[in-house]
């Protein structure tokens, strides 16, 4: 199998004005130049036993993009996600060789601990799962879990962060009520704002809106937009009409593999693999 | 083209229905016989006890005159058996469901582990008390202190505390866990803020069956020694101390009928002081419960 390895892709300065499949989201700070990378893997090998679920990973996300990872199921694109804030290695079989680097760190060095990893790499999972607390409560979590006792503060982080979510208005009148009151999409969007709490780097989001109705999923895409500017994203994605709406880059993963990694435009109008274009015009997965 | 034949399906419907309702009565049966049996129980203790339980059986201590015999040195003991056995099981067994659950490395010892603490649910009482005797009364030199008794109890209800946590930590769903450590928290954190609040009202119902159980619980005492006879009341956990399933036992064991009368109220002081330990612990549950 080819394993098409396009890390140098990455540092291509983008045209200014470029427009992909569809231009909703499109703004000039995504193509205003060369960005930071944010996280960069190196040869990054995965096994759960015997399975080698994610082979040879080269890739580099950049800072205040949103990267997209697609691919059919059972590609590792969750696995992937979960690998760079070490949150694979709850299951126990997990093996990994290779480099992830976040800002030049590599991740599995002693001296970086998983906690202050996941506190700077945030993650918003599949299924909204907030916490069987207060919507204030789930919120302030994070920076309670971190030390940060003051009332005041936690006040104004719960609000900004929820501002930020795009859910304040709907909930401030209800704060100290149990999130499970909510519906899903302003479920995820609480969850969303409980990762922005913690002031992370990254976000990492495992298929956000795949347990969401089309409107509260056109929020939270509204969201993942605006949260670029503070924030990177990487977004796994089922949904390839999503991956062309937000992202910058795109991943495809296949069997294990990153088939083509490159500016989403690349991916969804002119890839340069069969089974990219295969994939992202439906004709498999 | 027909698979299923429509007349097959209509001569079956009225079978379903008719089973559909004849599990339900036999399901209401079965709950009725054991209230039956536990009415006429409680009815008949009662009706025993209902001349003799007065201010003064409360109040007084044990005698082997029926007139002036009393309850106060079993009550008092009991609660201070319940003041060493509710701590120690609780500390000790949620601890060990948490490390078992949360903690240790899922492997075959693990599990063996697991299997075997649920066994420990089923080892008769008296055994227990023959281990207190071993270790706290005569090794460790306790006497038959509260503290020996207390102890060996606290064993005894260990396993049924520590089966019922586990069940409860492992139903907190692991995307609320995983919420958690994906956010930077410690393991700790995750356990104490998360996990544990959500697996209260499942441990709580624990605690409730094992106190239940170690109140009313005769054979270790028995082979500890409690004393049955005693005039003064425990100072502090190494002294010797008088329990109400002792004191019950031995009225019963007496050949005057009063002391028979005697045991029935013993009986329904005893079952009232449980209902209200319970209750205390449904009032938390309850207050837990609501917040998930």
């Amino acid at each position: 199998m080819v394993n098409i390895m396009t890390k140098e892709k990455n540092t291509v300065t983008r045209a200014a004005g470029t427009t992909v499949v569809e231009d909703r989201f499109r703004d000039s700070a995504a193509d205003d130049g060369i960005r930071e990378p944010v996280f960069k893997t190196n040869n990054f090998n995965l096994w759960y036993g015997d399975n080698h679920a994610l082979q040879d990973i080269n890739l580099t996300f950049n800072q205040n993009e949103i990267s997209a990872i697609i691919g059919p199921s059972g590609c590792g694109k969750s696995t992937f996600v979960k690998a760079l804030n070490r949150m694979v290695e709850l299951v126990p079989v997990v093996r990994t060789e290779g480099e992830i680097l976040y800002l030049e760190n590599n991740i599995f060095d002693r001296k970086m601990t998983v906690e202050e990893l996941r506190t700077k790499v945030g993650m918003v999972f599949q299924k909204p799962n907030p916490f069987p607390k207060s919507i204030y409560d789930n919120v302030a979590y994070g920076p309670r879990v971190h030390g940060i006792r003051k009332k005041k503060v936690l006040d104004e982080v719960v609000e900004k962060s929820l501002r930020d979510a795009a859910i304040w208005e709907e909930v401030k009148d209800r704060l100290n009520e149990n999130a499970y009151g909510l519906s899903g999409g302003q479920q995820q969007r609480v969850c969303i704002a409980r990762a922005l709490a913690t002031e992370p780097d990254v976000i990492l989001m495992d298929e956000p809106t795949s347990a969401l109705d089309p409107v509260s999923t056109t929020k939270v895409e509204d969201l993942m937009h605006e949260l670029k500017k503070d924030y990177s994203l990487i977004v796994v994605t089922h949904n390839m009409q999503q991956a062309a709406r937000v992202s910058d880059t795109t991943s495809f993963f296949y069997q294990g593999y990153v088939v083509e990694h490159d500016d989403t435009k690349i991916i969804f109008e002119n890839p340069r693999d069969q089974r990219t274009e295969d994939y992202v015009s439906g004709r498999f997965g | 083209m027909q698979l299923i034949d429509k007349s097959v399906i209509a001569g079956k419907r009225s079978g379903r229905l008719a089973l559909n309702n004849s599990m339900k009565w036999a399901f209401f049966l079965c709950t009725t016989v054991g209230l039956v049996v536990l009415v006429t129980l409680i009815v008949d203790t009662l009706m025993d006890a209902v001349g003799y339980l007065d201010w003064d059986f409360l109040t007084s201590f044990s005698s082997a005159r029926v007139e002036s015999a009393g309850f106060y040195g079993a009550v008092i003991g009991s609660l201070w058996l319940m003041v060493v056995t509710v701590p120690a099981a609780i500390f000790l067994s949620v601890a060990t469901a948490l490390y078992l659950e949360e903690y240790a490395p899922k492997n075959r010892l693990t599990d063996f582990i697991k299997i075997n603490v649920s066994n420990l649910a089923g080892v008769p009482s008296v055994v227990f008390g023959l281990l207190g005797l071993a270790i706290f009364v005569r090794a460790m030199a306790m006497g038959n202190s509260v503290l020996a008794a207390g102890l060996t109890l606290a064993l005894m209800i260990l396993p049924v505390i520590v089966v019922s946590s586990q069940e409860a930590i492992r139903s907190v769903p692991s995307s609320v866990r995983e919420a958690s450590i994906g956010m930077g928290a410690t393991k700790w954190q995750t356990v104490s803020r998360i996990i544990l609040p959500a697996a209260i009202p499942g441990i709580i119902t624990g605690i409730i069956l094992a106190i239940s159980r170690a109140i009313g619980e005769t054979a270790p005492l028995v082979v500890i020694g409690v004393p049955t006879t005693l005039l003064v009341t425990p100072d502090g956990v190494l002294d010797s101390f008088q329990a109400m399933p002792m004191q019950i036992y031995a009225w019963i064991k007496m050949p005057q009928e009063e002391f028979q009368y005697l045991a029935a109220a013993g009986i329904i002081v005893l079952l009232a002081i449980l209902l209200l330990m319970n209750s205390v612990a449904i009032f938390i549950r309850y207050k837990f419960s609501q917040r998930y």
